[in-house]
């Protein structure tokens, strides 16, 4: 800085602790009620020191939510969703930026237009598509009146009933949560730069299209994919309102659906201290990929919001 | 306030398309909306160094968004690359976007069996209820209430993180942390601080004398939901503004204090004039955040209660059509919510198109 301000700095050291301490004391009261015992987090006021039940209300609080279970499911529905998401975009990425083709633009502009309508607002037609993913094939063959040429062709009377129910399938979980636009136009954007020369010399050396994004432009886009993975998993591990249609069944609830049902309701015991521990429980694994991978991380973040 | 200083070039803190937001303006503004026309074209006013040197090689119809380089007129294969991704789309997507477009100009009861088709009535008779009024009322002071608070307290930290040496990176993992976390975690936090029987900062309201009870008071339960979200958005808000400090230009800040502005003023008149852009997308961020991703909070803490008081938009979408099945009007719902998401994208692109910046 080109002056010294000393009262400045320090007041801004001040203002930097208090926001530390804004992101802190809901965690570390969080941490003190999850390590009290029932009667000890219904005292009032609440103690500001931690108690010695930490460890049996993180027992409590897994067990509770069978957290072996929808850990497990939590897990597989973000890696299933960064790596389906990352797979299809830089494919689509590579063929709208490597080719072309006739309807290049028009698949441009379908990607496009998919931006940032996030699923909450079209959760009942979605939550349809699922429940019967072989829909769009029935409206097909109503259309076309399938049916009738099928009665025209052979004589017999038929309905076609086309169903595949995948609620409660994690596919059912993951598949309409990869359909965004946001990863494609991140990648889009990092082969627009990447030298044409690469190209022009992989072609050269006669290599296919496959061969030239198989082992020149993936191996460049690695810092991009690792970036974008971070993020893309804490997305899928914090989703709430897909998986919460999905809890019909409760072993496919992810560990985020889990956790609000340990939430003390008002006419239930007040066991806050285990809900407690199971919110520092679930907030675990994305919390230690912030901490360990943050430069990544931020990369990831800067690069896919823009 | 040195880009060139060595924080800025830490790994934490990596050189950020952000960087360009910060330039002065008459070099970045772009006039074209449609990001597929940005790669090609700029406004006449950007230089383009890049196309400069490359020479074109016959090729008079290029295509925006193309490689100079490229795999030619092939078709077959590209259509395979991008199937598994315009499948999802078409999916999960398109049919799903239409059948809600559908459904609103449609009348049927909760089985199905009965549909009609009533032109707009779905529509008329939502901005005749005055549920959905007040919802949309409960909505809009919700989300600005929530970007005003996140914006001015990560404008803060950010100022201050950029003046501070000592401890930077200790602070700055610190705010990062509630990007973590889920909204419904956040929500559920913040649910169990101010729970009026347990918890302890609501047990220091009542200390003060303030009466406070998120479960029956409507009042006080919106403001917990408005301090849950926004306590879980001001990092995301803090790091863009914090990457977007680092590249204001150390010579016209240099300039300034030159002529006698203190920190505060040339902040103020300099730095976060030049963010504006950044500031502006924060904005139409908060927005969508506060309208779409705080459902969790929402339904983890308060069920749209008391009386209506939190019931936002995107609740009240799932409440009719999954609890109430009434389909028609999620639907209408559903259409109005897309609206307003797709005029925010809009939005994003026309004052933010200009950070693509390819060179192309």
């Amino acid at each position: 800085m080109v002056e010294r301000a000393p009262v400045l700095d320090t007041i801004c050291h001040a203002i930097l602790i208090a926001g530390a301490l804004l992101v802190c004391v809901p965690l570390y009261f969080a941490f003190v009620a999850g390590s009290l015992t029932i009667a000890e987090v219904q005292k009032v006021p609440l103690p500001w020191l931690p108690g010695g039940q930490f460890v049996a209300n993180l027992q409590a609080a897994w067990a509770k939510a069978d957290f072996s279970r929808t850990f497990l499911n939590s897990i597989v529905v973000a890696v299933g969703i960064t790596a389906g998401k990352i797979a299809v975009s830089l494919l689509s990425a590579f063929a709208i930026t490597y080719f072309r083709f006739r309807y290049r633009m028009l698949a441009f502009w379908l990607i496009f237009m998919s931006l940032m309508l996030p699923i909450e607002v079209r959760i009942v037609p979605t939550f349809e598509a699922v429940a019967n993913a072989a829909l769009p094939l029935q409206w097909l063959a109503d259309m076309l009146h399938v049916a009738d040429l099928w009665k025209w062709i052979s004589g017999h009377d038929v309905t076609i009933t086309l169903e595949w129910n995948m609620v409660n399938t994690y596919p059912g979980l993951i598949l309409p949560l990869i359909a965004s636009a946001t990863a494609t136009f991140l990648f889009r954007q990092f082969f627009l730069t990447v030298p044409d020369e690469l190209c022009e010399a992989a072609r050269l050396d006669g290599a296919s299209p496959l061969r030239f994004f198989w082992s020149i432009l993936l191996p460049l886009s690695v810092s991009n994919i690792i970036a974008l993975a971070i993020i893309l998993f804490l997305f899928g591990w914090n989703q709430y309102l897909w998986p919460l249609l999905f809890t019909t069944d409760k072993d496919m609830a992810t560990a985020v659906i889990a956790l609000k049902n340990l939430i003390p309701r008002s006419d239930s015991e007040p066991a806050w201290n285990i809900a407690m521990s199971g919110a520092l429980l679930t907030m675990l694994p994305p919390t230690l990929v912030i901490l360990l991978l943050q430069r990544w991380f931020l990369k990831g973040l800067i690069d896919s919001s823009k | 306030m040195n880009a060139s200083s060595p924080i800025a070039s830490s790994p934490i803190w990596p050189e950020s398309p952000a960087v360009q937001v910060a330039q002065p303006s008459g070099l970045v503004r772009s006039q074209h909306p449609s990001p597929g026309a940005t790669v090609a074209e700029h406004s006449p006013v950007t230089p383009r160094p890049i196309r400069a040197r490359t020479p074109k090689r016959g090729q008079p119809d290029r295509e925006p968004g193309l490689k100079r380089a490229n795999f030619g007129r092939e078709a077959g294969l590209p259509t395979l690359l991008l199937l598994p991704q315009l499948l999802i789309l078409v999916c999960f997507f398109f049919i799903p976007s239409l059948r809600a477009l559908m459904q609103s100009v449609l009348l049927s009861d909760p089985f199905g069996s009965n549909v009609q088709f009533v032109w707009f009535d779905n529509f008329k008779a939502l901005f005749a209820s005055g549920e959905y009024r007040q919802s949309i009322v409960t909505t809009i002071w919700f989300t600005v209430t929530q970007n005003v608070i996140t914006l001015a307290v990560a404008v803060v930290l950010a100022f201050a993180s950029d003046r501070v040496v000592r401890g930077r990176s200790v602070y700055r993992t610190l705010i990062l942390l509630p990007y973590a976390i889920a909204p419904a975690i956040a929500g559920i936090l913040w649910a169990f601080l101010f729970n009026p029987v347990v918890g302890p900062l609501a047990h220091m309201l009542h200390a003060l004398g303030i009466s406070w009870d998120p479960n029956r008071n409507p009042n006080d339960a919106l403001w917990l939901v408005i301090m849950a979200a926004s306590w879980k958005h001001i990092c995301y808000d803090y790091i863009f503004l914090a990457v977007g400090l680092l590249a204001v230009p150390a010579s016209l800040m240099e300039a300034a204090a030159v002529d006698g502005a203190g920190p505060i003023r040339r902040f103020f008149l300099i730095a976060l004039p030049m963010l504006g852009p950044t500031v502006f997308f924060l904005a139409v961020m908060n927005f969508i955040y506060g309208f779409f991703e705080t459902f969790a909070i929402i339904d983890a803490v308060t069920h749209g209660g008391p009386a209506g008081a939190t019931n936002i938009l995107v609740y009240k979408v799932y409440v009719d059509g999954f609890i109430n099945l009434d389909l028609g009007s999620s639907a209408a719902q559903s259409v109005l919510l897309m609206t307003f998401a797709l005029i925010c994208t809009l939005l994003q692109f026309r004052y933010f198109d200009h950070k693509v910046n390819y060179g192309v």
